[in-house]
């Protein structure tokens, strides 16, 4: 469906967006997940049409959509505060889209409950938007992108300027109506939770570039570099030195400040190389053996957060002594 | 109790005054036919010269606002600030920079005069409907500037980016989304625009002359000329009534345009032009503004120190040049004069009134302002109260005083009682919400952390009431200066101020008279422009502009 090749952007001199390519398929919903100023939003208003790439392309189904203005793209939008229009009722802001493609008055009344009733917001029907809550300003905004049947969806931080339950709430029923409508989707955002829950697939963006491809659990497991690994919030992104390599079980030795681990990796490195490492915090049965005095202990609901005296932190059921000596088996993994 | 002070004021010297307007208006000798014809044709010309000038003012008003809203350009700042300066200018000023531009002593007749080899000026100018319309437009752009400009600026260009996502073209855009979004302040700035135009009175009286009667101008020609109090009090009365409808619709819209805003908008908007036609717009709209707005008031002080034609009508070569003359003879008291007094003496009255109108405006506006600040039940009964003066236009004050203080007329204390009603709602507009930014909570952590309430009073109030204390003085003293319409009711022939002067000199033939006019008008346009500056530099940020 869409496919974007190698986008260049610079903004006031700066690279913004550096060589993106990405590829949506049918009834696929991917997310574009990073730090904001990382450019996401702009390459989500260059797929609408808002603004031009300075070199790269942005097609639909092979034909370059460069010389396409917005207007005629048919890509849906929801913005994070909204935009609602506030001269237009409920019904006006839903129907804006569908007058603008000449429907019959009896079609849009049709298609504007409908779609109010997906987001379930028929009973507001004849309220002034600026009367909403923020809620349920962006279930019509929701429900405007998706009246006129758009062949693509974006959204821009839609949760953004939420509270958290609602968040939670919101982003379930968005979940449910995107299967429910098999609309392709792209989502843009900061938080992972969001992009772990929403998305089929995960674009890690970086420094102008896409750093990391998958689905949610393989870009977990395997977060492909120190900076995704640390973003993500996965555990401790240490460095280390490679000092040998056991030939038989194909594993390094890896020389840190927190001890040597021997460590399973599928980069080729060499005696000497620094490597950065990723030390999961929760123990396991297996893996390398970290040992530290604890010196700070937060609850965290279901668990405790262990810091060690050598700023490690792991996560444990029970709470131990500050001062205490602990000892366990965690997994480490080579970030490259 | 803070309240009494200024409503008892406000009771004797507008209210009592209003109902003897009341009171003239609806005697027998009022309601006659003849004065009924009267009064309708001088308000259909009234709205007809308004509406016509509300026009004229959108048509360069409104590009000029789109060109603030969403170029960057240099020097924009200061040629924002320029485009205000107009609107603060006494009216006698502006009438005099476009005699001294235009008029058939302006700099324009006697260059076309002198290269042409022409006998008599070839620019019909003063006494025409177009330079009341002009002056008009002069005045009151920078109002539409400011208003729909804000609100353009202010749009949030998310509504149009989703608006196109949902398939509307730029012009469906623009119809269906900004237009709407606009109107509220486009209608809120052409109101504010008619009513001023409405009930202009300086420009017109100078400019037109005495045949372009407006209601204003034919209230101060019954009352001062013709003596007919009975119909200047029903002309009166249905100008305060049309004042006031246009002034609640006003509020009414202007409430509606604050709503829908998007602050954060407004860097977001503005671009650097780029495309040729965009270049070319910029470019156009500077040259007209820049023109516009500095040819009048660069033609007057350049008038004043330019000698171009005979000082009194005597024939012969004269001796062109720069000159002060105009500036000495302001200081001799001739006995050919038309005053009793050396014009310079107008001067010094008008600074007397000033002072006198900013310590009554200060001592009125205080109370008033604190009252309001903390509103209670009955503030909110006396808010609209302490501002109707604002709605009452200053030739109707005048008239309403000579109804009531009739027999004072000979003591010039009346003037800067006048000024003070005219000055008095920007004082306690410019205090109040000063006084309402203090949060109770500085005062009580100055309190807890050991000041007596007077300490409190000094570290707390006063610095942030100090600047608003300032501004509300300039606005006194500026309006004070400027104040045309209810002087020339007022004002005796041997206290003129500086506008009344002018206004006599103008009326004047010969050379000289003209010459002191400009140099009297100069006088008064640097004294006003250094108060505006003085507000524009102090005025809070955030503060409303109209």
């Amino acid at each position: 469906m869409l496919e974007i090749r190698d986008v260049y952007k610079t903004y006031d001199g700066q690279p913004l967006l550096r060589g993106i390519s990405l590829r949506l398929n049918a009834n696929e919903t991917i997310c574009l997940l990073g730090a904001s100023g990382s450019g996401k939003s702009t390459l989500l208003r260059m797929i609408a049409g808002l603004e031009l790439p300075d070199s790269g392309q942005i097609m639909w189904e092979g034909l370059d959509l460069a010389s396409t203005p917005t207007h005629l793209r048919d890509f849906g939008l929801v913005f994070q505060d909204y935009a609602l229009f506030p001269h237009l009722d409920v019904f006006d802001n839903v129907a804006f889209g569908l007058k603008m493609k000449s429907w019959a008055y009896g079609e849009i009344e049709k298609r504007v409950n409908e779609v109010l009733n997906l987001v379930g917001m028929n009973n507001f029907i004849s309220r002034k938007v600026t009367d909403l809550s923020g809620g349920e300003q962006q279930r019509v905004a929701l429900a405007r992108a998706l009246a006129p049947r758009p062949r693509m969806l974006m959204f821009d931080e839609p949760l953004g300027a939420l509270d958290r339950a609602l968040r939670e709430d919101l982003l379930n029923q968005l979940r449910g109506i995107l299967h429910q409508t098999h609309i392709p989707a792209i989502y843009v955002t900061h938080d992972q939770e969001e992009a772990f829950t929403i998305a089929d697939r995960v674009l890690m963006l970086h420094s102008g570039r896409i750093v990391r491809e998958g689905k949610p659990t393989e870009v977990w497991t395997n977060p492909g570099s120190a900076w995704a690994a640390e973003f993500l919030g996965l555990g401790n992104a240490i460095e280390g030195d490679c000092k040998s390599r056991n030939e038989k079980s194909k594993m390094w030795n890896i020389k840190t400040a927190f001890g040597n681990f021997d460590v399973n990796c599928e980069h080729k490195h060499n005696v000497g190389d620094k490597v950065r490492l990723l030390v999961r915090p929760a123990l396991a049965e297996e893996g390398s053996v970290i040992r530290g005095r604890v010196t700070d202990v937060v609850f965290q609901q279901d668990r405790f957060k262990v810091t060690l005296e050598n700023k490690l932190f792991v996560y444990l059921q029970s709470a131990p002594k500050i001062g205490q000596i602990i000892k366990g088996k965690v997994a480490v993994k080579c970030l490259g | 109790m803070l309240w009494f002070l200024p409503l008892s004021f406000l009771a004797v010297f507008f209210f009592y005054p209003f109902f003897r307007i009341l009171g003239y208006s609806f005697s027998s000798i009022s309601f006659i036919n003849s004065n009924l014809q009267l009064a309708f044709h001088v308000l259909v010309f009234t709205f007809y010269q308004a509406i016509l000038s509300t026009l004229f003012t959108l048509l360069i008003g409104l590009p000029a606002a789109y060109l603030f809203a969403r170029f960057d350009f240099r020097g924009k700042t200061l040629l924002r600030a320029l485009t205000l300066v107009p609107f603060m200018l006494p009216t006698v000023v502006v009438a005099a920079g476009f005699n001294a531009l235009l008029g058939p002593r302006g700099w324009v007749n006697l260059g076309l005069m002198r290269t042409l080899g022409l006998s008599s000026p070839p620019i019909q100018f003063v006494g025409t409907l177009g330079a009341i319309l002009i002056a008009h437009v002069f005045y009151n752009t920078t109002i539409v500037i400011r208003i729909v400009g804000n609100a353009l600026a202010r749009l949030d260009p998310k509504l149009n980016q989703a608006a196109h996502s949902l398939g509307a073209d730029s012009r469906r855009v623009w119809w269906n989304v900004s237009l709407p979004l606009l109107l509220p302040s486009l209608l809120a700035a052409s109101l504010l625009v008619f009513l001023f135009d409405f009930s202009s009175f300086g420009v017109i009286l100078l400019l037109g002359g005495p045949s372009f009667a407006t209601l204003e101008v034919e209230i101060y020609i019954q009352a001062l000329e013709l003596l007919n109090l009975p119909l200047a009090a029903l002309l009166a009365f249905i100008q305060l009534l049309c004042t006031l409808a246009f002034a609640i619709l006003y509020t009414r819209f202007s409430n509606r345009s604050t709503v829908q805003s998007a602050q954060r908008a407004e860097q977001s908007n503005l671009r650097k032009p780029k495309a040729m036609l965009e270049k070319t717009f910029v470019a156009g709209m500077l040259i007209l503004l820049i023109s516009f707005f500095i040819f009048p008031m660069l033609a007057l002080p350049l008038r004043s120190v330019s000698r171009l034609d005979a000082d009194r009508g005597q024939y012969g070569s004269v001796q062109v040049g720069l000159t002060i003359d105009y500036y000495k003879e302001l200081f001799i008291n001739r006995n050919s004069s038309i005053f009793y007094v050396p014009p310079v003496q107008a001067a010094a009255n008008s600074l007397g009134y000033a002072g006198a109108t900013v310590l009554l405006s200060l001592l009125l506006g205080f109370p008033a302002a604190s009252a309001l600040a903390k509103p209670g039940r009955l503030e909110r009964i006396l808010d609209p109260i302490l501002i109707i003066p604002l709605g009452a236009s200053a030739v109707t004050l005048g008239l309403g005083f000579i109804l009531a203080f009739g027999h004072w007329l000979a003591y010039p204390w009346l003037v800067p009682l006048a000024h003070t009603l005219v000055a008095l709602p920007f004082v306690i507009r410019t205090l109040q919400p000063a006084l309402a930014s203090i949060p109770d909570r500085l005062r009580q952590a100055a309190a807890s952390l050991g000041a007596s309430p007077f300490r409190v009073w000094q570290t707390v109030d006063w610095p942030i009431l100090q600047r608003a204390t300032l501004t509300a003085a300039t606005f006194a003293f500026t309006i004070s200066l400027g104040e045309f319409g209810a002087t020339v009711l007022l004002s005796r022939p041997d206290y003129p101020t500086i506008p009344i002067a002018i206004y006599r000199f103008l009326s004047q033939p010969g050379g000289l008279n003209y010459g002191q006019a400009m140099a009297m008008a100069t006088l008064l346009m640097v004294l006003t422009t250094a108060g505006i500056l003085l507000i524009e530099k102090l005025r809070l940020p955030g503060a409303g502009e109209f």
